[in-house]
Formats: C-alpha cells, structure tokens, sequence
C-alpha cells in the first residue's frame, strides 16, 4: 500500500517536473531553458546506465511501476501545450507552471477575509469537509448498526433512504441555509447530508453479513453483550463501516467545492470561483490539480486505513 | 453408566418457502458419560441438525433434549462445539481466541494470570504453542482447526460436540489430528460426539456409530457399537477383522439399505 502512495506522490513530483520541462519550451528538467532537446535522452541514458551498474532490481521494478503514468502525464501535458499554441484563453502549462510558482512560494498568506493563500483555502474546505463528515460518522455509523441489527428500522427507513440519496446534496444547501441563516454551517450540512447514506447503508450491510459462524461462537460461549459488539460485531462490520467512510469522503470533496462556489466565503470552491471571476484561468487549473491531489490522498490514506483492518479472507 | 445427553423423540422440522419441512423425526439417543459417539448419514441427512440441537443452537420442534437431567434450553459451555469451517475469529490471535472462550467460563474465579495459563496449556494440548502469536490467515488448515479444538477444550467441557472437524483437511493432517484427539479424549475422559461422513474415521474414534436414514424426515436407522480396545493403533487396525467388520456392516447400511439417489 505504501507502494502505492509512493507511486502517487511521485506522479504528483513528475507531474510538477515536466510541468516545468514542458513550460521551458522542450529543454530537460533540471536544466536552464538554453539548453538542449537532446539533454533529456542523455540524462536517460545515463540514468540507466547507473541502474544497470548498481543492478538493484527493485529499482527497475519501481521505474516498471512510476513509468507508464509518467508516461501518461506527459501525454496529457504534451496535448495541453499543443492545445494552447495558438492562444485562446486557456493558459500554456508554461504559464501556469509559473503562476504555480508564485501560487505556492506564498500559500499561506492573509490579506483579509477575502484574499488569503491556496494553503488557507485548502485547509478551510477540508476543516468543512472534516466536521461535516465527522458528524455524519457519529450519526450514520450508529444508525447503520441500528438498521442492520432491527429488520423492522430498516424497513421504515429503507425506502427513505432509496428516495434521498439519490438527491444531489446541493439540493439540500438552501435548506441550510435557511435554518443556520449562515454560509459556513450550511455548507458544513450539506457535507454531512452526502456523507451520511454510504456511511448508514455500509454499515448497515456489514451488520447483516456478519457471518452467522461467528456469532454462533458468540452463543457457545455466552458472551455478554458488550464482548459480543468489542470481539465480533465491531470488528466484523468495520471493514464494511472503512468502505462507505471512504465512499463519503470522496463524495464530500466532489460536493465542497459545489457548495462552497455558491455559499462563498473561504475555500478552494470558493477560491475558484473568485480566480474566474478575476480571469485568472491558469489559476483554477492550478485548483483542479490540487483539489485532485488532495482527494487522491484523501482516498489512499483511507485505503491503507481500511488495508490495516482487513483480515486475510478466512 | 450415567447419560449425560437425553434425546427423546425429537422431531425438527422448518418452514422454509416451499413449506413445511420435516428433517428430523423421533430421534431417541442416549449418550453416556465418557464415551465417543459419531454420527454418520448421507449429505443433507440431518447430521448437523441433530448436532446443532445438542449443542442447544436450535431447539427442537417437538420431543426432549436432556443434558444432565436437565433441559437443554441454548447454548452452553458445558458443551463445546467444534464448527466444520473452524470459526475463529479473524482479528483475533490464536491465543486470544483461545482466551476469550477461557475468560467466558474461567473469568469470574480466576486471576488474568490464572487465564493466560489455561489458555496456553489449552494451545500446548494440540501442539500449537509456537503459534499462539499468530492470526488464523496466517496457519494452516490442519492449524486453525487445532486451534478451534483448543478453544473448545479449554473450556473444560462436559462434552465436545465436533461437526464433521477435519472434513475440509488432506488425509495425512486428518489422520495427525485424529490420532492427537484420541489422546487428548483419553486424557481428558470427555465426552465426544463427532459428524462425519468417513467410515474410517467413525470407526476409528468411536464407541458407538450411529447411522442416520436419508431425509427428509431422517431419524436412527441403526447403532453400531465398536468394541475395540483402546488406545487404538491406526496401522495396527488396518489388518483388524473386527474394524473390517465394523466398517463393512457401515458401508452395507450406507451403500445398500440408505442407497442415494443420484444427485
Ligand atoms: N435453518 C434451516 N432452515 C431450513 N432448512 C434447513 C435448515 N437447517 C437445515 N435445513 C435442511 O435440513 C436438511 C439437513 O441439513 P443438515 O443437518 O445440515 O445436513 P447434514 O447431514 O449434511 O449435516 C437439509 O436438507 C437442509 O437444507
Ligand atoms: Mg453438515
């Protein structure tokens, strides 16, 4: 697992470095954008060369891994810069690169309420996304458990829940905003509406799949009904319980930034906007690709979460 | 001799979705104190749910289940159960597997030390004490079924209710853990009732073979009593007229009075 989030963040390194290769018109990585095409292949060829001598197999096994989303990415840049050749209003990767640059050499700056550094914005829509979804576990998670142990629950909530989920939660903002009256709770509430179904309907399931064997165990034994959840029930639906967390996180960074372009105030969402508002185009792309790391690290910290807690497969 | 379990004219039936569904009819057993009984039938027979309603994890729909005089109304620790496919707990390490079932029946008397002991000597029985770190995905077969023994013995049952236990494991490791349970059952003078399927082994292990007629509606066709001496020698009885006595007279209910329709 780790594997794999080394992979990412190398792709995330890559994805900066060829930025920046492909910003300075074709010259390599490292070098000044006087230098030559032919730097690339040279520098290549002697990294291999230093593979080859050092003979660490997992080396190569780690360029066989890193390379084709390398690969990709480059195609991606390659294809945008060519894209932008002719002008238009979409920025060059040279010329976002180097509003990167500018972007992160300062992210944490603050020059009142409505101008502060990407850092700021970042940290505002993941604090809103945090308490937004922690509710929603404190509420979905026991309430999952719930319908999953009484038949009965779930058939009441059931069909309620069939007809909800399939809402967009930003159906659900101006609901909060009318009863919080501000931005911030509601946006907070719309997080919480769209993480709390998988949370109910994973858990839930979990409870019903706990394995009749085990709790057939549980009533050789006679245990009590505090070891029974500690020992069997807890454990059994938790790996069931880490899948509708990650399912809702993912959701909630897709519906933050929804909510936060229309409640306004401070956040990536928000931040987008205003950077539209202000033209600076090669400004939201720099927010795509941030708002998607962010959600990829989300994702694969949950993983390696849910990986800890999964049991071989007896 | 004294009975310890009392099974008096037991009828179990389910309402399923194609209706009611008698698989057990006035089924009458006695089992006495100390000795090993198997139960032997075709698939689907019932064997299990004969089993299951000993163990008090179901009740029957009609007649008597007796453990020591006294009704038998759920689960018990005073009898054990080994389940077919193990059932350990994945999250759990051998030896807290072990002593979750050690603390359920020693817990309130005993100090934590006094636990730990227990749960070690249980794990030491089946010879699994270099493994009482390590979680079920991480041991063999033939393994964690020693460890749901373990589990089992340690709570000094009265009796030790074992469904078909080494069905899912290769000869060889089956013939091992056959030969260490009628060790341990000497040693411990508990008393066994075993499912299976293996005549061999329904020989081998047993005092009595019981036979069980084909469903639905199964009940006791016949019971055979194995005379052999103990302690038993698995080669020794591979020339034995007797075991192949006890065998045939198994193979003739099985194959000749109980025949099975092709499935
Ligand atoms: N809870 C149940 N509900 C309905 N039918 C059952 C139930 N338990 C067992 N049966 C049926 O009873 C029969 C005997 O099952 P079982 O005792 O498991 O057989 P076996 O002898 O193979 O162990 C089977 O036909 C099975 O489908
Ligand atoms: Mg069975």
């Amino acid at each position: 697992m780790s594997a794999a989030v080394a992979v990412t963040m190398e792709r995330v390194d890559d994805q900066g470095r060829e930025a920046r290769g492909a910003g300075s018109a074709p010259a390599a990585p490292e070098a000044g954008p006087d230098e030559e095409v032919g730097m690339n292949a040279k520098a290549a060829q002697a990294d291999k060369g230093a593979i080859r001598r050092r003979g660490a197999g997992w080396l190569r096994a780690l360029a066989r891994v890193a390379l084709p989303p390398v690969l990709g990415m480059g195609l991606l840049i390659g294809l945008w810069h060519l894209a932008t050749l002719n002008g238009g209003g979409i920025p060059s990767p040279g010329k976002t690169w180097d509003a990167a640059v500018v972007l992160f050499s300062d992210p944490f700056y603050q020059e009142g309420p409505n101008d502060q550094g990407i850092g700021w914005n970042v940290l505002e829509s993941l604090k809103r996304v945090g308490i937004g979804f922690g509710i929603a576990a404190l509420v979905g998670i026991p309430a999952g458990f719930l319908l999953g142990r009484f038949a009965l629950l779930a058939q009441m909530l059931n069909p309620l829940i069939s007809l909800l989920r399939p809402v967009s939660p930003l159906a659900w903002l101006p609901i909060g905003l009318l009863v919080f009256q501000r931005a911030d709770p509601a946006a907070i509430w719309t997080i919480f509406i769209c993480s709390i179904w998988p949370m109910i309907l994973n858990t839930a399931q979990g409870v019903t799949r706990v394995p009749q064997d085990y709790l057939n165990v549980a009533r050789v034994l006679k245990l009590s009904e505090w070891k029974v959840f500690t020992k069997i029930l807890f454990p059994a639906v938790l790996p069931y319980m880490l899948t509708g967390i990650r399912l809702s996180i993912g959701t909630a960074w897709l519906v933050i930034v929804a909510a936060e372009m229309l409640t306004g105030g401070v956040g990536i969402g928000f931040w987008v906007w205003d950077e539209w508002n202000n033209l600076k185009v090669e400004h939201i792309i720099i927010a795509i690709f941030v708002i998607g790391v962010v959600g990829l690290i989300l994702e694969q910290v949950l993983m390696l979460v849910a990986r800890r807690f999964s049991y071989g497969n007896s | 001799m004294k009975k310890i379990v009392q099974i008096e004219n037991v009828t179990q039936s389910f309402d399923t979705r194609n209706g009611h569904f008698v698989v057990l009819r006035d089924v009458r057993l006695d089992i006495v104190e100390g000795e090993s009984v198997s139960l032997i039938g075709h698939s689907g027979c019932g064997k299990s749910t004969l089993l299951n309603l000993i163990a008090g994890l179901t009740r029957p729909s009609s007649g008597v289940m007796l453990c020591d005089g006294r009704e038998i109304t759920g689960p018990g620790p005073e009898r054990a159960v080994v389940f077919q496919n193990h059932s350990l707990l994945p999250w759990l390490t051998c030896f807290d597997n072990v002593l979750l079932a050690v603390e359920r029946v020693f817990g309130a008397r005993e100090s934590r030390a006094q636990l730990k002991t227990r749960t070690r000597e249980a794990l030491a029985l089946v010879g699994l004490t270099h493994a009482e770190h390590k979680h079920p995905h991480e041991i063999s077969g033939g393994m964690k079924q020693r460890v749901g023994i373990a589990r089992a013995l340690s709570m000094q049952p009265r009796i030790l209710l074992m469904d078909e236990p080494f069905g899912a494991l290769d000869a060889l490791t089956r013939a091992n853990l056959q030969d260490e349970l009628m060790k341990i059952l000497a040693a411990t003078q508990a008393t066994m009732v075993m499912v299976t399927h293996d005549v061999d082994e329904a020989v081998l292990l047993s005092d009595r073979v019981v036979m069980l007629t084909n469903g639905p509606a199964a009940t006791i066709g016949e019971i055979l009593e194995i005379g052999l001496e103990r302690p038993r020698e698995r080669l020794a009885l591979a020339h034995d007229a007797q075991f192949g006595e006890c065998r045939a007279a198994i193979m003739e209910f099985l194959y000749q009075k109980q025949v099975r329709a092709a499935a």
